[in-house]
C-alpha cells in the first residue's frame, strides 16, 4: 500500500460529489411513495464509514439506514467463546484477533481467562498464528472469526501444510444465509439490502441473485468510501422506487458478477456451510463456516475434548439481561433505544459484544458520538 | 460537569490517565477537594495548564508534569525533549512565554543504562537552550526491577507574565485556530509498536513552542481569549475542555484541519482518528473574530507554524459539545475513553 497517494483517496471523498448525489437521494426518497423507507446495510464497515463522515446527518429524514448483523465479532454465538475460553483454562496456548478477547461467553471472557494465567496471544492474522505454531512446539489453537473475507485467509493456511501442533476453532460465518432471515422476520420493515463490497469481491454479485427472486427485495453492492455508501443508497432507492428488485453492482471496480474464483474454490474446498447460532440473532441454517473432514487433524473440535461445562453453573447478572445487542443487530432496535448504552456499558466496560468490536453498531456510535441531530445548529454569533 | 459524574470506579485504572472526561472527573472529586485555591489567580480547581499567582503588577505561573514514554526514545524526540517541551508549553499556554527556570526530578528503574540517561540528558540540555531556560534543581530516586518502566520524568517550571490567558475565555462567534498538523506525536508513537511492522517516516512534533505563542499574543492581544496545548487526548480533549469551561458549542470543519497525509493513512490504517492523537508541539487558540486573520498571519510566519489554519468556530447551541462537521454531514467529535495503547506523552 503507497501511504503517501492522497489522490488515491480523494477520489471518492470529494464533497462536491457527495452534494450531486445528497440532492439525488433526497429527490429519490421523496418521490417514494410512503415514508420513511428503512434500508439494511449488513457489514461494520459500512457502519464505520456512515458514523466516521456524519453521513446520517446528511440522510434525508425519511431514509432509515439501518446496521443489521455486519459484525462477525459481535455474532460469534456464546458456546463458541466457551469452547475457546474452556481450552484456554484447560492449558492450550490461543491465538486470537484482539476483538475477540473481550468478548463475553457464558461466565467468562478470553481476557478474563488471560488474566487468570490463561496463554492467549493477540494475532493481526492467520499467518501470525502459524508462525507463532512453528516457534513454538506447544499446541496452538487460532480462535477464527469473521465472514467469507476472513474465511478465505484461514482457508489459504490450511491448505498450505501448516505445521502439526496448528489448529483452528472455527467461528467463521457466511453472511447470506442470514439475510434471508432478516428478510423473514415478521418484525422487518427492510426494503432493501446494501451489501458489503469485499464480501462480495470474493463472491460475486451473483450470489444474491436468488435471494432477490425468493424476496423481492433488491441488494446493491456498495464500497466503503463515503461517495461509495451515498452513490449506493441513489441505486438501491432508484431500484426500490422502479418496483423491480435486482441485484446492482454500485463497486465495479472491484466486485464482477462471477466474483473471486479461485478464492471461493478456497473457501468451499476446507469449509462446508452448517447451521449454527448466530448470538443474538436466530438459528441460521448454512450460517457457520466449519472444515470439511479432510481437514479434521487441524480441526481443534476434533482434536481436543472441550468441557465448557463449569463455565455454566453462572445466573448471567442483571446488565447482561438489559443488554440489547440481539436487536439491534437484527436491525429493530438502536443503541439509543438501549438504556446502557452510553451509561453501565461503554468500551471501557461492555456489557455486549456490540460494544466490544470495532464493527460493533455500539462501539462505533459511542466512537462517533452517537445519532443526534445536528441539522439545525446555526453558525455566527448568538 | 455532570456528563463526567458517571466515573466512580473503585480503581483507578488505565482510563483515568488519557486526559479526558474520566481525568477531569478524578480532579474534581479527589484531587481538588480542599485544596489549590488561589485568592487572585489560577489554582487547582480551574484545571488548566498551570497555576499563577499574582505577585505585584505580574503573574507567577507554575506548571509541572510528569513524563512516561515507551519507547523512551522515539522518531523526532525522546523522553528527554518531551519532559522540557511539556512544561515549557505549559507555561505558554498560560501567556507566560519567558520560562525563568525548571526543575527535574527522575525516577529510574534499577538496572536503567548509563549510557541511555547520558542521551537523554544530552537531549535535556539541548531543547533548554532551544528554549531559552536551564534546569535549577532537581531529584534523583531509583526504584525496584519492575517497579516502573525505565524512566519517569517529572519537570516543573516558573515563569512570569503581565497578561493570564486562560483556556475558558470563548463567546459564539470565536474562531478557533490550531497552529499546525494534527495527531503527529500520537501516531509516531503507535506506529514504533514492533507487533505492526509499519515502517513510515513519521515523525513526533516536539518542541518548545513559547516563541511562537508570543508572536500570537503580541499580534492578538486582548483578542486571544482562550488557549490550550492539545496533548493527551489530542484535538478532541483540548475543544471539549474549552467548550465545557465557556459553555459553548464548538463546530470544527473537518477538512480544514491540517493533517500530515502520512499521518491520516496510519491513523485509518489503526483505526485511531488523528483528532484523538497526542500533539507535543502544537497549540489550540482561542480568537475573537476580528484579530483571528492577523493572528494566523503572525503564526504561519514562525517556523513551527507553518501548516496553521482556522478550524473551527463557536456557537450558543450545544454547550459543551464538540460537532465536527465532515464535508459529507456531520456528527459529534467524541473524546478518547479507555488505554488499550503504549503510553505516549
Amino acid at each position: 500500500m503507497n501511504l503517501n497517494d492522497p489522490l488515491a483517496q480523494l477520489k471518492f471523498r470529494d464533497p462536491e460529489r457527495a452534494r450531486g448525489l445528497r440532492e439525488a437521494l433526497d429527490r429519490l426518497v421523496h418521490q417514494a411513495d410512503h415514508a420513511p423507507v428503512s434500508v439494511m446495510h449488513v457489514c461494520g464497515s459500512h457502519e464505520q464509514a456512515i458514523a466516521k463522515f456524519g453521513l446520517r446527518a446528511a440522510f434525508p429524514l425519511d431514509l432509515q439506514v439501518i446496521m443489521g448483523p455486519g459484525c462477525p465479532v459481535c455474532v460469534t454465538d456464546v458456546p463458541e467463546v466457551d469452547e475457546a475460553v474452556a481450552l484456554a483454562r484447560q492449558g492450550v496456548r490461543i491465538a486470537s484477533y484482539g476483538d475477540m478477547l473481550r468478548v463475553p461467553g457464558t461466565s467468562q471472557s478470553l481476557a478474563d481467562a488471560k488474566a487468570e494465567g490463561a496463554n492467549v496471544d493477540v494475532v493481526y492474522s492467520v499467518t501470525q498464528a502459524v508462525e507463532l505454531a512453528r516457534e513454538h512446539d506447544e499446541e496452538i489453537v487460532f480462535f477464527a472469526s469473521g465472514f467469507e473475507t476472513t474465511a478465505v485467509a484461514t482457508a489459504a493456511v490450511l491448505v498450505d501444510d501448516p505445521p502439526d501442533n496448528f489448529s483452528v476453532l472455527s467461528a467463521h460465518k457466511y453472511i447470506p444465509p442470514v439475510m434471508e432471515i432478516v428478510a423473514e422476520m415478521p418484525e422487518t420493515k427492510i426494503e432493501g439490502f446494501l451489501a458489503a463490497g469485499h464480501a462480495a469481491t470474493i463472491t460475486g454479485s451473483a450470489v444474491f441473485e436468488k435471494f432477490v427472486e425468493r424476496h423481492r427485495l433488491p441488494v446493491v453492492i456498495a464500497g466503503f468510501e463515503p461517495l461509495d455508501v451515498m452513490a449506493g443508497l441513489v441505486k438501491l432507492m432508484e431500484v426500490i422506487n422502479s418496483g423491480e428488485p435486482r441485484v446492482e453492482n454500485a463497486f465495479p471496480r472491484c466486485v464482477t458478477r462471477e466474483g473471486n474464483v479461485h478464492a471461493q474454490k478456497l473457501l468451499w474446498r476446507v469449509f462446508r456451510a452448517t447451521g449454527g447460532r448466530w448470538r443474538g440473532i436466530a438459528h441460521v441454517p448454512n450460517g457457520n463456516l466449519r472444515l470439511r473432514d479432510e481437514f479434521a487433524k487441524y480441526d481443534t473440535r476434533r482434536r481436543f475434548t472441550i468441557d465448557a461445562s463449569a463455565l455454566w453453573s453462572y445466573a448471567p447478572p442483571k446488565l447482561v439481561q438489559q443488554c440489547q445487542c440481539g436487536d439491534i443487530m437484527a436491525g429493530i432496535a438502536s443503541p439509543a433505544d438501549c438504556q446502557l448504552f452510553g451509561k453501565e456499558c461503554t468500551p471501557d466496560t461492555p456489557v455486549g459484544a456490540c460494544m466490544v468490536s470495532a464493527e460493533g453498531t455500539c462501539k462505533i456510535w459511542h466512537q462517533y458520538g452517537g445519532r443526534p441531530d445536528l441539522r439545525s445548529i446555526k453558525r455566527g454569533a448568538a | 460537569m455532570t456528563r463526567n459524574a458517571r466515573f466512580v470506579d473503585e480503581r483507578i485504572t488505565l482510563k483515568y490517565g488519557t486526559g479526558g472526561g474520566a481525568m477531569r472527573a478524578l480532579i474534581e472529586q479527589v484531587f481538588a477537594k480542599g485544596l489549590g485555591d488561589v485568592e487572585d489567580g489560577i489554582g487547582l480547581g480551574a484545571m488548566d495548564d498551570g497555576a499563577a499567582i499574582r505577585i505585584g503588577d505580574q503573574y507567577l505561573v507554575i506548571a509541572t508534569d510528569s513524563h512516561v514514554v515507551q519507547p523512551i526514545e522515539f522518531p523526532g524526540g525522546d523522553i528527554g525533549r518531551l519532559a522540557i517541551s511539556g512544561t515549557v508549553n505549559d507555561l505558554a499556554m498560560m501567556g507566560a512565554t519567558e520560562p525563568l527556570a525548571l526543575t527535574c526530578a527522575a525516577i529510574i528503574e534499577d538496572g536503567f543504562p548509563r549510557d541511555d540517561l547520558v542521551r537523554i540528558w544530552a537531549s535535556i540540555r539541548a531543547t533548554c537552550e532551544e528554549a531559552g531556560t536551564t534546569i535549577v534543581t532537581g531529584d534523583t530516586k531509583v526504584m525496584g526491577h519492575g517497579e516502573l518502566d525505565g524512566l519517569v520524568l517529572n519537570t516543573t517550571g516558573v515563569a512570569l507574565t503581565s497578561r493570564l490567558v486562560s483556556d475558558s475565555g470563548l463567546r459564539p462567534g470565536d474562531r478557533i485556530l490550531v497552529t499546525g498538523t494534527m495527531g503527529d506525536h500520537g501516531l509516531a508513537i503507535m506506529a514504533t509498536r514492533n507487533e505492526l511492522a509499519l515502517e513510515t517516516t513519521l515523525e513526533s512534533d516536539v518542541a518548545p513552542i513559547h516563541t511562537l505563542v508570543r508572536r500570537a499574543l503580541d499580534v492578538g492581544g486582548e483578542g486571544v481569549v482562550a488557549l490550550k496545548d492539545p496533548t493527551r487526548g489530542g484535538l478532541s480533549s483540548a475543544l471539549h475542555e474549552m467548550a465545557e469551561k465557556s459553555s459553548v458549542g464548538i463546530i470544527v470543519d473537518e477538512t480544514a484541519v491540517p493533517l500530515r497525509d502520512e499521518v491520516r493513512a496510519v491513523g485509518e490504517l489503526l483505526g485511531i482518528d488523528p483528532l484523538v492523537s497526542a500533539n507535543e508541539g502544537k497549540a489550540v487558540f482561542g480568537l475573537r473574530p476580528e484579530v483571528a486573520a492577523g493572528v494566523l498571519d503572525a503564526i504561519r510566519s514562525h517556523p513551527l507554524g507553518r501548516n496553521a489554519a482556522i478550524v473551527g468556530e463557536c456557537v450558543a447551541d450545544r454547550p459543551g459539545f464538540v460537532i465536527l462537521d465532515t464535508g459529507f454531514g456531520s456528527r459529534l467529535l467524541a473524546e478518547a475513553e479507555g488505554e488499550l495503547l503504549p503510553r505516549i506523552c
